[in-house]
Parts: structure tokens; C-alpha cells; sequence
């Protein structure tokens, strides 16, 4: 167990898009338990991708259950290979990331979406999120691809649409 | 190199402002930090921070010149502040009236009272000539809580401004 190293903007790796995880082993589950460690030890942290603590698959952990404030969630939700099938809704929100030290800008996002994903013994299954979960999601479904919300943010002038608040 | 100025650019509106002016600081190896640069009623305005590993008499003669050019009034503060003073809003605040004296005062007493921090504030008078509506956008720190926020919202509706308070939740991901 261990609390990895989190690559932080403007560090060109994070541009680099992850490849689909293909062997489901202890090696995978070992760099799983590190991951999940290395999200709780981020002040605040629903959400982190395997790129950005250097290693490019396509893996992501959300934990919506930690916000200071309730929010609608599935708990710690482990995503392997994930893939976004459907989603609605359109909402501005506040992000911030650990790659990304020192700023938070708005973003928007799906309201909620449906993401096709494996666990961590290749299984597949499939997640229904809303609100601020799908936000969390979204977000670290970027890093896979090789984007921050840097690359989203919108302009705090022109908020054209108003914020959704979630209870 | 912490020397830090507050640098003040005022005048009417024309294309290539910002370009002329940063191209000057960059020149004289001037630094950039945070600023906010917009147009307000015709005029553009920028108030920036400026790092110059010089003194301020240097950053001076480097905008008068280009100031002049550009019929703009210039003002340079030395500042103690610095980068990475960040403060995480976690309120918003959207209001919304037809336009009268005393808006901002109202709500921004009411609030203050309340315990807001305002950090970023943008306002903006639309309509038309004749029926005028006033937009205010409000980012802040709460520092006692949304609860007296709340409290403080009822005589601002009676009052017939709109005002919606609204919780910043940041998501760290």
C-alpha cells in the first residue's frame, strides 16, 4: 500500500490518452488498493484517474460519499474501461482537480449519464449517475483522454446556465 | 523577485489595448499575474499585477509611453500581495432587478452583515434606455455559513430585488 504520486499541470503526460486495461490480476488489484489510498489522502477528493498518477490505463475510482455536504451516490464506485452510453442534462458546476493545484473554474457537464464499465475482475456492469456523482465521473473520464477541465472551463461572466442545486 | 505592483490601465475602448500594453511590459521583462481586463460603458479597463525585477520607476516609464499612445490614464501601487493567495468561494449569489439607485448597497450591506466575503463581483446594467434592469453576479466565502445568508435574503425580496443564494461545492477530482 502506498499513497502514489500525483502528476500535476502542466506535466505533458497528463495529455496522454490511456489504453484499455486488458490483464485483470493482482498486479491490477494491488494498484487499485493505491489508488483508492491515494484519492482519500487528496484533501477532499471524490474522483481520480490512473494517468494522473502516471500510469495509463483506463481506470477510474469515484467516491461521492465523501463530500462535506450529501450527495446522491453509489459509494466507491471502481470503473475499469469505462465508456459513456448515454447521457442528459446540462449544468454548470465549480471543478477543481489534484492535477491542478491552486485553481477552480466552472465546467459544464451532463446531468447525469450512464457509463458501460468492468470491475476489477473484468466483469461488466453498468452505472447510472446524476448530479454531482456524474460530474465526479465525467471529470476523471476526461483524464483517459488526456483532458483536465482546463480544457472545459467556461468563462465566470458568461454563465449562461444556471447551476443546478443538488440536495 | 517579489516585488509586486498593482498596475491600473483606464481609457476609451479601442482594439489592440491589451496587446499594446503586455507587448510593452514583456519588452521591459515585466512578469504578469492575476488581472481582469473588460469593458465597462464604452471604456476599457484593466487592473493587473505586474512583476518587474526592477524598481517601479522602470515599470512607470515602460506604460507612460505606451499609455500616451493609447490616451489612457495610468496608476502603479506597490502591493504586498502575491500568487497563490487563492481564496475557494463557496457561495454564489445572482441578483437581478429593474434598475434604481442602491441595489449593490443594499445587498452587499445585507450580506456583509451576514458574514460574506465578496472575492469576485461582476455587475452589469442591460434593458434598453427606458427600462433598465441591473445584473450583479456574486462569488464569496461564507464565513459564518449559508444560514445568515439565508436570513438576510427576505427583506432583499420584499425590497423587489431577486436574489438567489446558491452553495459552491467545488468537486476536487
Amino acid at each position: 500500500m502506498a499513497i502514489l504520486e500525483i502528476l500535476t499541470y502542466p506535466d505533458e503526460r497528463l495529455k496522454q490518452v490511456s489504453e484499455p486495461v486488458t490483464q485483470f490480476d493482482q498486479a491490477l488489484a494491488d494498484f487499485l488498493v493505491d489508488l483508492t489510498e491515494t484519492m482519500e489522502a487528496g484533501p477532499g477528493g471524490v474522483g481520480i484517474a490512473a494517468p494522473q498518477v502516471g500510469c495509463w490505463q483506463r481506470i477510474v475510482i469515484i467516491d461521492c460519499s465523501r463530500t462535506r455536504k450529501p450527495v446522491p451516490n453509489h459509494g466507491r464506485q471502481i470503473l475499469i474501461n469505462p465508456e459513456l452510453t448515454h447521457w442528459e442534462g446540462m449544468a454548470v458546476g465549480r471543478e477543481g482537480c489534484m492535477s491542478v493545484p491552486d485553481y477552480t473554474g466552472n465546467v459544464i457537464r451532463a446531468t447525469a449519464v450512464t457509463v458501460q464499465a468492468q470491475d476489477r475482475w473484468g466483469e461488466p456492469f453498468k452505472l447510472d449517475c446524476e448530479g454531482y456523482e456524474a460530474r465526479a465521473l465525467q471529470h476523471e473520464l476526461d483524464h483517459l483522454d488526456g483532458m483536465l477541465f482546463l480544457d472545459r472551463v467556461v468563462s465566470r461572466r458568461s454563465d449562461l446556465f444556471r447551476r443546478k442545486v443538488y440536495r | 523577485m517579489q516585488n509586486w505592483f498593482m498596475v491600473t490601465l483606464v481609457g476609451r475602448d479601442q482594439p489592440g489595448i491589451v496587446a499594446q500594453v503586455t507587448a510593452a511590459l514583456f519588452a521591459a521583462g515585466g512578469h504578469l499575474g492575476e488581472a481582469s481586463m473588460l469593458r465597462l460603458g464604452g471604456n476599457f479597463t484593466i487592473m493587473m499585477m505586474v512583476q518587474l525585477p526592477a524598481d517601479g520607476e522602470r515599470l512607470r516609464q515602460t506604460l507612460t509611453a505606451v499609455a500616451e499612445q493609447l490616451q489612457l490614464r495610468l496608476h502603479i501601487d506597490p502591493i504586498e500581495g502575491a500568487l497563490h493567495q487563492h481564496l475557494q468561494p463557496d457561495v454564489q449569489i445572482r441578483v437581478h432587478s429593474a434598475d434604481r439607485a442602491g441595489i449593490v448597497a443594499q445587498v452587499t450591506a445585507a450580506f456583509a452583515e451576514a458574514g460574506l466575503h465578496i472575492l469576485d463581483l461582476t455587475s452589469d446594467v442591460a434593458g434598453s434606455r427606458d427600462k433598465p434592469f441591473y445584473i450583479m453576479q456574486i462569488e464569496g466565502y461564507a464565513e459564518r455559513g449559508m444560514e445568515p445568508l439565508q436570513a438576510a435574503l427576505a427583506p432583499l425580496l420584499a425590497a423587489g430585488i431577486e436574489v438567489r443564494l446558491e452553495p459552491l461545492d467545488t468537486l476536487i477530482g
